[in-house]
C-alpha cells in the first residue's frame, strides 16, 4: 500500500464568522484524480487554496509526501512552518486559477519560463526549450511571442496550464478552470485536461461544475457541503446512485440548470 | 518705468545660470522623490503594523507642514545638531521628501490597481516577495502611473522658487540679486515667468505623450 501523497486532517477555516471549513478530511494517492463538487460555500474551492498556501488555515493538519505543509518539526516539536518551508513546499504544488491569471505584461513564454528561471536557476535556453515543448502540448506553440491580451480565454487557460507545468509539480490543482470561459471554448482546455491525464501521473484535484467531465475525468468524486465532504465514491456512484439526500438535492439542481451529467 | 531691451541682454546670461539650477534641482528633486515615494509605498504595506503605522505618522506629518518651514529646517537648524548640508543638497532633499509623501500615494494606488490574482499567480509559481514585486506587480503598477507622477514634478517644478529662501542660486534667487543691485524688477521678474511658462508648457506637452504612452496594460 503506497502512502497517501495528500493527506488533510480535521481543517477548519473560517472567513469572519463564516465557517467554511469545519473539520474537513481527506486523503489522496499518488496519481489519483479526484473531482470536487459541491454548492458554492461548501469549501471545495478554499481547501484548494489552502493547499496552494493562498489561505492560512484556523486548525487542523495537513500533509504532503509525508511532510507536514503547514508545520515543521523543530527538536521533535511541531511548530508554524515559516517561509522557507512553505516555498519549498510549494514546490510540489501547482495551480490553475478560474481568472487564468496570466502576467499581462509578459508574453506567452515568458509567462512559462519566469518561474523556473527565477525560483530554479534554470537557464534560459533550457526553460524556454522546455516551455515549447508545454506549449505544443497544450496547442499553444504558434502563440509563443503573443501577449495575453491577444489570446482568447480558452487560449489563455492552455497557456496557464503550461506555466503551472513548467514547475513540474506532483500535484496539481484546478481551480472551476472553464468557468470563465464562453461555451464553445471550454471543450479545448478539457481536452488538454484529458490529454494531461492520460500522459502523465500527476495527482490531479479538480474543483468544477462540469458534472460530464467530471464523470470521464475523475477516479473518485468528492461531494462538498457546509465545510466538509458529505459523500464520496467511484463516479458512477455518486453520479448515478447518490447515497445522501443532500447529493441527490445538488445534482437535480445542477441537472435541472442544463448541465450534462 | 518702460521695459528696457538693453538691460534684458544684460541680465540674461546671469538668469539662465539660474534656469540651469533650477531644472538641476527639479531633476534630482523628482528622483529622490521617486525613490521616497516607493520606499514610503512599501513600508506602508509592511506586514509589521509597527512599521507601517511610524511610516504613515511621518509620511503624515510631512505633508501636513509647509515645504517652506522643512527647508529652513534642513538648512539652518540641522547644523545645530551638526549636519551642515550645501544649499541645492539641502534644497533637493526638501524637495523629494515633501513630494516623496504624495508620489507615495501615487504609487499606493497604482499598487492597489494590480488585480489580486496577480499576487496569487506569483505565489503559485513560487516567487519570492522580492521577485514578486520587482518582475510582476511592479512592471504593472508602474507605467499607469507614470503621468501622475510627472504631474507632480511638474508642480514641483513650480515650487522651486522656495529654494531661494536657502540662498540656492536659482533662477528666482538669481532675478531677485539682480534686481536688488539695479532696482529693475520688471525685467528679471517678467523673465523668471517667461522661463517658467516656456518650460511648463514644454513639460505638458511631455506629460501628454506620457499619457498616450503609458496607457492601461489589458489584462
Amino acid at each position: 500500500m503506497p502512502e497517501p501523497i495528500i493527506k488533510v486532517d480535521g481543517i477548519t477555516k473560517s472567513f469572519g464568522s463564516f465557517k467554511v471549513l469545519d473539520g474537513l478530511s481527506m486523503t489522496v494517492m499518488p496519481g489519483e484524480k479526484l473531482a470536487l463538487i459541491g454548492p458554492s460555500g461548501s469549501g471545495k474551492t478554499t481547501i484548494l487554496r489552502i493547499l496552494m498556501t493562498l489561505e492560512r488555515i484556523d486548525g487542523g493538519h495537513i500533509q504532503i509526501e509525508g511532510e507536514h505543509l503547514y508545520h515543521m518539526e523543530r527538536n521533535g516539536q511541531l511548530m508554524a512552518a515559516d517561509e522557507k518551508h512553505l516555498a519549498r513546499m510549494r514546490q510540489k504544488i501547482g495551480m490553475v486559477f478560474q481568472l487564468f491569471n496570466l502576467f499581462p505584461h509578459k508574453c506567452v513564454i515568458d509567462n512559462v519560463t519566469l518561474a523556473p528561471m527565477l525560483t530554479k536557476g534554470t537557464p534560459k535556453a533550457a526553460a524556454e526549450k522546455r516551455a515549447m515543448e508545454l506549449l505544443d502540448m497544450v496547442g499553444m506553440a504558434d502563440k509563443a511571442k503573443n501577449m495575453p491580451a491577444q489570446l482568447s480565454g480558452g487560449q489563455k487557460q492552455r497557456v496557464a496550464i503550461a506555466r503551472a507545468l513548467a514547475l513540474s509539480p506532483r500535484i496539481m490543482l484546478f481551480d472551476e478552470v472553464t468557468s470563465a470561459l464562453d461555451p464553445e471554448l471550454v471543450e479545448e482546455v478539457l481536452n488538454v485536461m484529458r490529454k494531461l491525464a492520460a500522459e502523465t501521473d500527476m495527482t490531479m484535484l479538480l474543483v468544477t461544475h462540469e458534472m460530464g467531465f467530471a464523470h470521464d475525468f475523475a477516479d473518485r468524486v468528492l461531494f462538498f457541503d457546509r465545510g466538509r465532504i458529505v459523500e464520496e465514491g467511484k463516479p458512477d456512484e455518486i453520479f448515478r446512485h447518490p447515497k445522501q439526500e443532500r447529493t441527490q438535492t445538488f445534482l437535480k439542481k445542477i441537472i435541472a440548470a442544463g448541465h450534462r451529467v | 518705468m518702460e521695459w528696457d531691451w538693453e538691460f534684458v541682454r544684460q541680465i540674461f546670461p546671469t538668469l539662465l545660470q539660474g534656469v540651469k539650477i533650477t531644472i538641476l534641482a527639479t531633476i534630482l528633486g523628482s528622483v529622490l522623490a521617486a525613490v521616497v515615494g516607493l520606499g514610503i509605498a512599501l513600508l506602508r504595506r509592511s506586514p509589521s503594523r509597527w512599521i507601517s503605522r511610524t511610516t504613515g505618522f511621518i509620511a503624515e506629518f510631512i505633508r501636513g507642514t509647509p515645504l517652506l518651514v522643512q527647508l529652513y529646517f534642513i538648512f539652518y537648524v540641522l547644523p545645530d545638531i551638526g549636519i551642515l548640508l550645501p544649499p541645492l543638497v539641502a534644497g533637493v532633499i526638501g524637495l523629494g521628501l515633501h513630494y516623496g509623501t504624495y508620489t507615495a500615494e501615487v504609487y499606493r494606488a497604482g499598487i492597489d490597481n494590480v488585480a489580486r490574482g496577480q499576487w496569487e499567480a506569483a505565489k503559485a509559481c513560487n516567487l519570492n516577495p522580492r521577485q514578486t514585486w520587482t518582475h510582476i506587480i511592479l512592471p504593472q503598477a508602474l507605467p499607469p502611473m507614470i503621468p501622475a507622477l510627472a504631474n507632480y514634478f511638474i508642480a514641483m517644478f513650480k515650487e522651486t522658487p522656495l529654494l531661494s529662501a536657502i540662498t540656492v542660486l536659482e533662477l528666482m534667487n538669481q532675478a531677485k540679486s539682480v534686481a536688488n543691485s539695479s532696482y529693475r524688477y520688471i525685467e528679471p521678474m517678467t523673465l523668471v515667468g517667461a522661463f517658467f511658462l516656456v518650460i511648463s508648457l514644454f513639460s505638458v506637452v511631455l506629460l501628454r505623450w506620457l499619457e498616450r504612452r503609458y496607457g492601461r496594460i489589458e489584462q
